[in-house]
């Protein structure tokens, strides 16, 4: 197990190294340049500029240089926010953007799997369909308009909660962000659940589980939900690394400091660090929770083997 | 004898798999409703914004943010006050009784001097009224009534930040969203079945090699591309949406993979092989085919994807430029506003929520309709 988990994280070397050579060089093949502003700087102090961020040089050996320092664990300096490295802004934004994924992940795991397994033991009964509307509505309603609705129908009409802002981390600042993205994720987690609960019903081992005689509660939480979770976890997996590294329109529209603004936003000024730092974080997420639901799959289901 | 001829002349005609699914389609009243409701939808986008009698980009200035409403404007409370708003600059006096009937208002109107012809076009400004005239000149020259018509205008759903009806640009926004959504399928689509099957079907390193590919495009995040193919294009959405097809097509690159190593494997394609039909022939005429199943139900489910990654780009601000629109832009703008006037922000939602919702009952539907499994 130790083994497989080092192996797949070796492979994960060259994985990543594609994915920052590939995006190194497509954000450079971009036209414009962090410091073309629209008024345009003195020759001077461009050509200072791009002297002091190593702009000047080649691109092969722009890259090396990058190359080099990310060996070092450093991610060089932003371009477009002065008087940070990048870093200081990860280390900022990050704890802040998990905090909120993590707990929306919990809430729509919690959440999903109950009603899930509710809308499947009662299959086309009313209170199935229902769960099945509300959940088709959770995936088409964006996270764009549920966002600004709650903050009006919450924060501004009912005033029960603060419309927007961090509070530094304050309770009641994390509740309207964290629902906004539970919501969505609840939905696709109810009808994940809900579809391989349905499947799970009808197969043998629980036919046999119920002539023997179990309790109904031992035989859909022990057997049932056990090989109706595996779709679930496979789902979580890039799901978690999506909501951990943070959502633009969540963090833009309720204004929270965290990391999932800054890829928007540094693409588009060619802030080339900070672009290339965001697509790192998001890869090792992405890296390390598929691993996660590789080790999860093997625990639950004991036909899986890593290998 | 004659029992066989009538079979002759009626020969039984087996059901395929396509009748089977349409027949369990139209059992599924779900997606025969949701079916009906995009078709009523995409005529409404089509046809609607000709019927409505406004310019999508039509700017109504005295009408900025006005609320829906199914009576027309102006209201007559405000017809008064916007007479003399607008008089107020051609230095008259306006009398006290400004008389409104018909759809016609006489404003009484005096002065020091002689009055001035010209100021009837102070009137005919705005977007209230229309054909002002001077009447009833007195001897003097110094007093008048103008007369003018109230242009009737009726804003459904209200009117936008700048003054258009947002009925209106609701439409429009709904073609450019489901053009987009469609385009950008095709694209996918295209793209995603002939390399997936391609991979599946050479196997062994081909398909190794051909599947790193996708894995590795996979894990670099999809709205980096998405940027990247902004700053190319520039603000060009057609070019865009063609370009964001050629990005969406991993998943069904990969889908179709799977299902084509399965097939290869059936009898009918070991068959062709051993009667020596090229490569190419058995794609186009035994893998292709067969796959037809699984790319519909993904393309159901993939237009709605891209039109709310449409919408997401142009809630970014990315997307479709001014004066054009579409449901992303609209919900974008009403979400900047949502407190002032938040029918600004339901109307557009509404639109795409229920289109969305609609596509993905057809969605499942179809798989249900598809699903040899469920048999």
């Amino acid at each position: 197990m130790l083994g497989y988990v080092l192996r797949r994280l070796f492979t994960a070397i060259p994985t990543l190294f594609f994915i920052v050579t590939g995006a190194f060089f497509l954000i450079r093949v971009a036209p414009g340049g962090p410091f073309n502003l629209e008024r345009p700087l003195e020759a001077k102090v461009m050509e200072n500029l791009n002297k002091i961020y190593h702009l000047d040089k080649p691109l092969w050996e722009q890259y090396l240089y990058y190359l080099g320092n990310l060996m070092r664990g450093d991610f060089g300096p932003s371009f477009v926010y002065r008087d940070f490295s990048v870093s200081e802004l990860f280390a900022s934004g990050l704890p802040v953007s998990v905090q909120i994924g993590a707990s929306a992940l919990v809430l729509a795991l919690v959440f999903g799997t109950l009603l899930g397994v509710a809308a499947a033991l009662r299959q086309n009964q009313p209170a199935d369909y229902g769960v099945v509307g509300l959940a088709t509505l959770g995936i088409t309603i964006p996270t764009f308009v549920i966002a600004p609705l709650l903050s009006l129908v919450f924060g501004v009409w009912l005033g029960w909660l603060p419309a927007g802002g961090w509070g530094d981390g304050a309770f009641a600042n994390k509740v309207l962000p964290v629902v906004t993205l539970a919501l969505p994720q609840i939905a696709v987690v109810t009808r994940l659940t809900r579809g391989a609960m349905i499947e799970a019903m009808r197969s043998h081992h629980i036919r046999t589980a119920r002539a023997y005689g179990l309790k109904p509660w031992t035989v859909v939480v022990v057997h049932a939900l056990r090989s109706a979770i595996l779709p679930v976890v496979s789902y979580a997996g890039p799901a978690a690394a999506a909501l951990l590294t943070g959502s633009v329109v969540v963090e833009t529209i309720f204004g929270i400091p965290g990391i999932g603004r800054y890829f928007v936003q540094a693409a588009l000024n060619r802030d080339y660090t900070l672009v290339m730092g965001t697509v790192i974080v998001i890869a090792i997420f992405i890296i390390i929770f598929n691993l996660v639901v590789d080790l999860l799959y093997a625990l639950i289901d004991p036909r899986v083997r890593l290998g | 004898m004659a029992t066989m001829k009538t079979t002759a002349a009626a020969p039984v005609r087996g059901r395929s798999l396509w009748d089977d699914a349409l027949i369990r389609l139209k059992r599924n009243r779900a997606a025969t409703l949701s079916l009906g409701f995009l078709v009523a939808m995409a005529l409404a986008c089509i046809i609607g914004p000709l019927l409505t009698g406004h310019g999508y980009d039509q700017v109504y200035r005295s009408y900025v943010k006005v609320g829906p409403s199914l009576t027309p404007y102006p209201r007559a409370e405000t017809v008064a006050p916007a007479a003399r708003r607008a008089l107020r600059r051609a230095r008259v006096e306006v009398g006290e009784d400004i008389v409104i009937g018909d759809g016609i208002v006489r404003i009484p109107v005096s002065s020091e001097g002689e009055l001035d012809q010209r100021i009837v076009r102070y009137i005919d400004r705005g977007d209230i009224f229309s054909g002002a005239r001077l009447e009833d000149l007195a001897a003097d020259g110094r007093s008048a009534v103008i007369v003018a018509d109230i242009e009737q205008l009726t804003f459904l759903f209200g009117t936008d930040a700048t003054g258009r009806d947002l009925l209106t640009r609701t439409l429009i926004a709904g073609r450019i969203s489901m053009t987009i959504g469609l385009l950008a399928t095709v694209v996918a689509i295209v793209i995603g079945v002939t390399y997936g099957s391609l991979s599946g079907y050479l196997g062994g390193r081909a398909d190794l090699l051909m599947m790193r590919i996708v894995d590795v495009l996979y894990s670099l995040p999809f709205i980096f591309f998405v940027i990247l193919l902004v700053v190319f294009f520039g603000r060009n959405f057609v070019l865009m949406f063609i370009a964001v097809g050629a990005v969406e097509w991993l998943d069904m690159a990969r889908i179709v993979r799977g299902q084509t190593l399965t097939l290869k494997r059936q009898e009918f394609v070991q068959a062709a092989e051993a009667l020596g039909v090229e490569n190419i022939g058995i794609l186009r005429r035994h893998i292709i085919p067969n796959l037809t199943g699984p790319v519909v139900i993904y393309m159901t489910l993939l237009v709605p994807k891209v039109i709310l990654l449409e919408s997401f780009l142009s809630f970014l601000g990315l997307g479709v430029q001014e004066p054009m629109t579409s449901w992303g832009v609209l919900i974008s703008e009403g979400a900047r506003d949502i407190e002032g006037n938040p029918t600004m922000l339901l109307f557009p939602a509404l639109f795409l929520t229920s289109t969305l919702f609609a596509l993905n009952f057809i969605g499942d539907g179809l798989r249900d309709a598809l699903d040899p499994k469920d048999r």
